[in-house]
């Protein structure tokens, strides 16, 4: 064999912009797949935990179905509170892990490489997260499929007119687009996940099975490469529309508060802010319990961050605007749905929201903090709580103060709610921890290709260019 | 294939070696050549001279089938108990958009993933041909297919690049 020399300056610095400590293509395979083996004591507690945290969910709402929906604090006029509010942050989760798969591999952005593939497994399982609380708030859940168009003996049909229709048909097709879009990127890499497996065990089997038989041939590349661009194509307006269309569920209603053309871009906003937080939540400690710090550099927080901070500016923007188009339409309803937000039965919600969304974010300016892996945590962390909070302000406080005095009321989630709300997270995590023990959560082949090509000759070939 | 045809594997540590066999081979007049590498990989797709992809033309019939689906279901569901709500005509054509959209991507999707595992060759579960399982992590690789008398140029071709592994599969089967 020839003795290697070193890969040209200029395919180095390529690679040296994203990943500079790693050495080899094979090591990026030893570094990801060591992470799918035996699971730690910490992992085993963790999932412990999501299991207790599943189990209250299903006991409350399996208490809910039995008692009727008045376990909840609902009431005329909040009809819909916590479940809705849950829903509506658990659909903004998914949005960023689309973002950072699709429109940023239609960006060419290179530092997204690393992160995406857990994003993206983020935003299956926040729809699937998201996808249980309409079920929960309809009460009488076992006629959930009233809701999908089906040929049936009273001649019905879903009203299409209907904002909550979109809805089923914007996140049921989400749901369907960002799994298939996770699987299908999933596949070489549970190759090579098969390919390091003992044949013959069920670890082989599995990752034989899950990753099709790929081979990772020139024609198998070819049309997954050009099926992957199409995918990115499709997902990046649909990620715009799916959250547009949950904002017209509030938008396309009369009620103060929530009748504004800002909307849809407000929500989009909104939804790539809290999942690029969330997108940090979980590789900061992924990052430190893996040890991936050559695949995860400060470059790549610094990066999310960034995307934090502009999308959280848009979103405290948004806030503003809304506060001044309510001063300014004249109309009396508006103006005291907002004045009663800020200083009224809710005062602490908004002010949370306000703080956790519009000011804590404001660090991000600062290149220190965007370099600090500890603050980056913590102001993610910040961000996850404001906007649950800004979900709950939009859904409770505009309909607890409609237009007329007589019919004001106010709502407390009630205890079943709650479990409910907090069942959520551990389904969301169980989910989760099974994939990064099952799956590669950072993308093998995807790496490589921002890495140097090993090459035997100093510099390239003009004609194998 | 034909009888007596023969297939021979070789690994290799470094993108140009692999690349380089593959003109060769080409210029030999060898075509049936597979190349392996663990990911997506220019310089190969290029020496193996390939143009577009069918795959675009599943995602174009998908997306338009989805659209059209889109607006003649929500027409026809209205039109078949024709109900005014919200003192909206019975077609609500920009309500229906909405609906056509979502169904114009989730059909796109579902018709590049079709379109794309049935050019992709897979699943193929079974597929015993000869393949190393370091293609997968760092090495690229080059099948080639010939007849009994021509696998020894096949063979010099590629050894003259330093293959890291060498295999020969006796019946030349295809990857595909």
């Amino acid at each position: 064999m020839a003795t290697a020399t070193k890969p040209d300056e200029k395919a180095r610095e390529r690679g040296a912009l994203t990943h500079p400590d790693v050495e080899s293509m094979g090591e990026v395979n030893v570094d990801i797949l060591r992470m799918l083996s035996r699971p730690g004591k910490g992992w085993w507690i963790l999932f412990g935990m999501s299991v207790a945290g599943i189990g209250l969910l299903f006991f409350a709402w399996g208490n809910q179905l039995v008692n009727g929906i008045g376990l909840t604090g609902l009431n005329t006029p909040v009809g819909w509170g916590v479940y809705i509010a849950t829903f509506v942050f658990w659909v903004g989760i998914a949005h960023s892990g689309t973002l950072i798969s699709a429109v940023l591999f239609l960006f060419r952005a290179r530092w997204r490489q690393s992160i995406y593939r857990a994003a993206e497994a983020m935003t299956v399982f926040a729809v699937m997260t998201a996808g249980l609380f309409p079920l929960i708030h309809l009460g009488r859940a076992w006629h959930a499929y009233w809701l999908f168009p089906y040929p049936n003996e009273r001649l019905l049909w879903p009203n299409f007119r209907s904002p909550l229709v979109w809805d089923v048909f914007a996140v049921s097709t989400y749901f369907t687009v960002s799994s298939l879009f996770f699987l299908l990127g999933l596949v070489p890499d549970l190759a090579a996940a098969r390919d390091q497996a003992k044949p013959g065990t069920l670890r082989h089997k599995f990752y034989t099975l899950t990753s099709f038989g790929w081979r990772g041939t020139d024609r198998q590349w070819h049309h997954f490469g050009k099926a992957y661009l199409y995918l990115a194509a499709l997902a990046t307006p649909l990620v715009l529309s799916v959250h547009s269309v949950v904002s017209w569920d509030f938008a396309m209603s009369i009620v103060p508060g929530w009748h504004a053309t800002i909307f849809a871009p407000y929500f989009v906003a909104g939804a790539i802010f809290s999942g690029v937080a969330m997108v940090i939540t979980l590789m900061v400690p992924i990052r430190k319990i893996f040890g991936l710090e050559k695949y995860l550099t400060t470059k790549h927080f610094d990066a999310l961050a960034k995307l934090c901070l502009v999308t959280g500016l848009v979103v405290f923007y948004a806030y503003l605007v809304e506060f001044f188009m309510a001063w300014y339409s004249g109309e009396d309803p508006e103006r005291r749905v907002f004045w009663n937000r800020v200083f009224g039965h809710y005062w602490w919600a908004t002010w949370i929201m306000l703080i956790c969304n519009g000011m804590i974010p404001m660090l991000l300016w600062l290149k220190r903090v965007r370099y600090s892996i500890a603050a980056l945590f913590v102001i993610s962390i910040f961000i996850n709580i404001g906007m649950w909070f800004e979900r709950f302000v939009i859904v409770v406080t505009s309909l607890s103060h409609e237009f007329i005095p007589f019919a004001w009321n106010t709502y407390r989630p009630s205890l079943t709610e709650m479990s409910i709300v907090i069942g959520s997270f551990a389904w969301f995590s169980f989910w989760f921890l099974l994939f990064i023990r099952l799956m590669p959560p950072v993308a093998i082949a995807e790496i490589k290709e921002v890495l140097p090509p090993p090459m035997r000759r100093k510099t390239e070939k003009e004609g194998a260019r | 294939m034909s009888e007596g045809r023969k297939g021979i594997l070789a690994s290799f540590d470094y993108l140009d070696s692999a690349v380089e066999s593959i003109e060769k081979l080409r210029a030999e007049g060898f075509d049936e050549i597979t190349a392996f590498a663990p990911f997506p990989e220019h310089h190969i797709e290029h020496a193996l001279g390939y143009r577009t992809s069918p795959v675009r033309l599943f995602t174009l019939v998908g997306g338009l089938t989805g659209a059209a689906t889109g607006f003649a279901f929500t027409t026809f569901t209205s039109m078949d108990w024709p109900l005014v709500t919200g003192g909206k005509p019975i077609v609500s054509i920009p309500a229906y958009t909405v609906i056509a959209f979502e169904l114009t991507i989730l059909f796109g999707v579902l018709a590049t993933v079709i379109g794309v595992f049935w050019n992709m060759r897979v699943p193929d579960l079974k597929s015993n041909v000869i393949y190393d399982p370091q293609l997968s992590a760092g090495r690229f690789g080059v099948y080639v297919t010939a007849s009994a008398g021509r696998l020894g140029a096949a063979r010099d071709i590629l050894e003259a690049n330093d293959p890291a592994l060498v295999e020969e599969d006796a019946e030349g089967r295809s990857h595909g």
